[in-house]
């Protein structure tokens, strides 16, 4: 896409149709987005051991994350430095070395040749120049590891900015302040284009009505968080993060683990060791505030007690990777956690399923029809303020976060 | 094997396949109620995910409901606003294989393979995959203590799967 059509396309209160339907759109996406900025790819919990590795992706490309003897996190792409064939087929393992079964090339989990079958066939050749491709910029934020194909750019926190904030009030929710990735994901695939579900997750508009069927049968509360008379807020954090502030309804209701949905005297384990890490009174707050309801751009969402990896294939082709989160020396909250996430997510989750169906429904929409050809994001234009740190906030369901990300993907699209 | 140690046995068989049958056509139909019926009160309902043989106390499944669970996803299904199921998947399954695998008192570990054709807005899905049932014989007959559902696929992206499978 040409830098005037982003401009053009991109507007304060709406955006074209063809953001989503057009391949070559989301060419122009990959180079300047998922190729450049920051993507979240893997925890650093997934590979607890040295020699570890796991599958992880960027876009369409597989990566391979791996952990050095060192301990280092590396990003390697599956490909074999000779011949291209695809180096790892296990989705995840324990090796320091891997041997393509191609020709007997092996390298190193660091991405180094380390060698290859009948070398005197090589006679001169640099072993350093034939590595695996990498991507070359590796980050991490609290355990969460990022990847940038860009060699330069702005660092991982400025990146973040603050978004980093969100990633530390989850990381209160452990006693031990830390987040854990151990359940495994599910993969939710979907007809549509990327962009429809990373604006659907801050999109407090929506839940009414995607969810009235199991708002209706099931008493989650959580329907109420984004209804007219809410005092939750929605927050464009910069940089295209943004977020659903639950907290005003949550201090409102003052009850520790209401935000889940449940009591302290039902888990009387989590919050004695809440309390013995951080104090009652702090305890107490941390508790009753929650856990954050964050899109970190462009593939990280934050969803109270899970995280979606928006994984972009094609144009109109999606996959969410789901994982319930899991909180180091919290085994009762965990497990609440990994059965809640079964219910909610995934392919047949209670919620998920339908905001996959509308994803699709979107999708087809402004790819079948072609008038108008406006996607219009005006709602709560006119009552758009800004709280103490400066952010741009709107009421619960107001699209302040959709337009907040709008405006961080035209500079990315904008930009040379 | 006399003869009326075989009818038995041949009854035996017909009754099992009877009632996986009668399984897979109130889901192709969309009986809800009516296959809510064929669940025992301790009824689990698995589908898991990235393999068959995790542990689903642990790991991720796709759908991973005890009886109430089971419960909750019919009534969602009956509130008219199940989005995804509005309008309703065509269905239409093959299964075959029919095996009963152990027999212990008056439970029964029967073995299944589905083939799942879903015709729905986004378009056209077959669904594979291999079934364990565990029947427990009651009062009124046959029915689920519990389904596993293993799909052929369930290690790679899949679409929604919002109906009974």
């Amino acid at each position: 896409m040409a830098t005037a059509t982003a401009t053009e396309m991109v507007r304060a209160d709406r955006v074209h149709g063809a953001l989503y339907s057009d391949q070559t759109i989301f060419q122009a996406e990959l180079e300047k987005i998922w190729y450049r900025t920051w993507v979240y790819v893997g925890h650093a919990s997934e590979l607890p051991n040295v020699n570890d590795f796991i599958m992880k992706s960027i876009g369409p490309q597989q990566v391979l994350m791996t952990r050095d003897k060192n301990g280092e996190i590396h990003l390697l792409l599956n490909r074999c430095a000779h011949r291209g064939n695809q180096l790892c087929m296990e989705q995840k393992g324990n090796r320091s070395s891997f041997t393509c079964p191609y020709h007997g090339w092996t390298f190193a989990n660091t991405g180094q040749l380390r060698g290859f079958p009948f070398a005197t066939g090589y006679d001169g050749v640099d072993k350093s120049q034939l590595g695996l491709g990498e991507v070359p910029r590796v980050a991490q934020y609290r355990g969460f590891v990022f990847g940038s194909f860009a060699a330069e750019g702005p660092s991982l926190e400025e990146h973040l900015g603050a978004a980093a904030q969100a990633i530390d009030r989850l990381c209160e929710t452990s006693p031990a302040g830390e987040v854990e990735i151990t359940a495994g994901f599910l993969q939710h695939r979907a007809k549509s284009n990327w962009k429809f579900l990373v604006e659907n997750e801050t999109d407090g508009y929506h839940p009414q009505f995607v969810h009235a069927s199991i708002f209706s049968v099931a008493k989650s509360g959580i329907g109420e968080l984004y209804g007219p008379n809410s005092t939750a807020v929605t927050r464009d954090l910069g940089n295209g993060h943004t977020e659903n502030d639950l907290r005003p309804e949550f201090r409102r209701i003052g009850k520790p683990l209401s935000w889940f949905g449940t009591s302290a005297e039902r888990l009387p384990e989590y919050v004695a060791r809440m309390h013995a890490a951080y104090g009652e009174d702090q305890a107490r707050q941390i508790m009753i505030d929650g856990t954050p309801h964050v899109m970190i751009f462009p593939n990280l969402f934050i969803a109270e007690i899970q995280i979606f990896v928006i994984q972009a294939v094609a144009h109109d082709e999606t996959i969410q990777h789901v994982t319930a989160l899991q909180f180091k020396d919290a085994p009762d909250l965990n497990r609440r956690l990994r059965q809640q996430t079964m219910g909610s997510v995934g392919p047949a989750g209670f919620l998920l399923a339908d905001d996959a169906e509308m994803y699709e429904r979107t999708q087809r929409g402004v790819t079948n029809a072609r008038r108008p050809e406006w996607n219009y994001l005006g709602r709560g234009l006119h009552r758009e303020r800004r709280d103490a740190d400066g952010f741009l906030i709107g009421d619960a369901t107001d699209e302040v976060t959709s337009r907040g990300i709008w405006r961080h993907y035209r500079a990315l699209m904008e930009a040379a | 094997m006399s003869q009326p140690d075989l009818l038995q046995e041949l009854a035996l068989q017909r009754e099992i396949e009877q009632f996986v049958y009668r399984e897979a056509r109130l889901q192709d139909s969309h009986e809800y109620d009516a296959w809510e019926a064929l669940w025992t009160d301790d009824g689990m309902y698995w589908i898991p995910a990235n393999g068959d043989d995790i542990d689903p106390e642990v790991q991720m499944s796709i759908i991973y409901d005890n009886r109430s669970r089971i419960a909750l996803r019919i009534k969602q299904l009956h509130t008219g606003k199940r989005h995804t199921q509005i309008p309703r998947s065509r269905l239409c399954r093959v299964v075959s294989n029919v095996e009963l695998l152990e027999h212990r008192d008056d439970e029964y570990k029967v073995g299944a393979n589905a083939m799942i054709f879903e015709s729905n807005a986004r378009g056209d899905t077959v669904w594979s995959a291999r079934n364990e049932y565990l029947l427990r014989r009651g009062k009124q007959g046959l029915r689920m203590v519990r389904k596993k559902v293993m799909l052929s696929n369930n290690d790679k992206p899949l679409y929604t799967l919002s109906f009974l499978v």
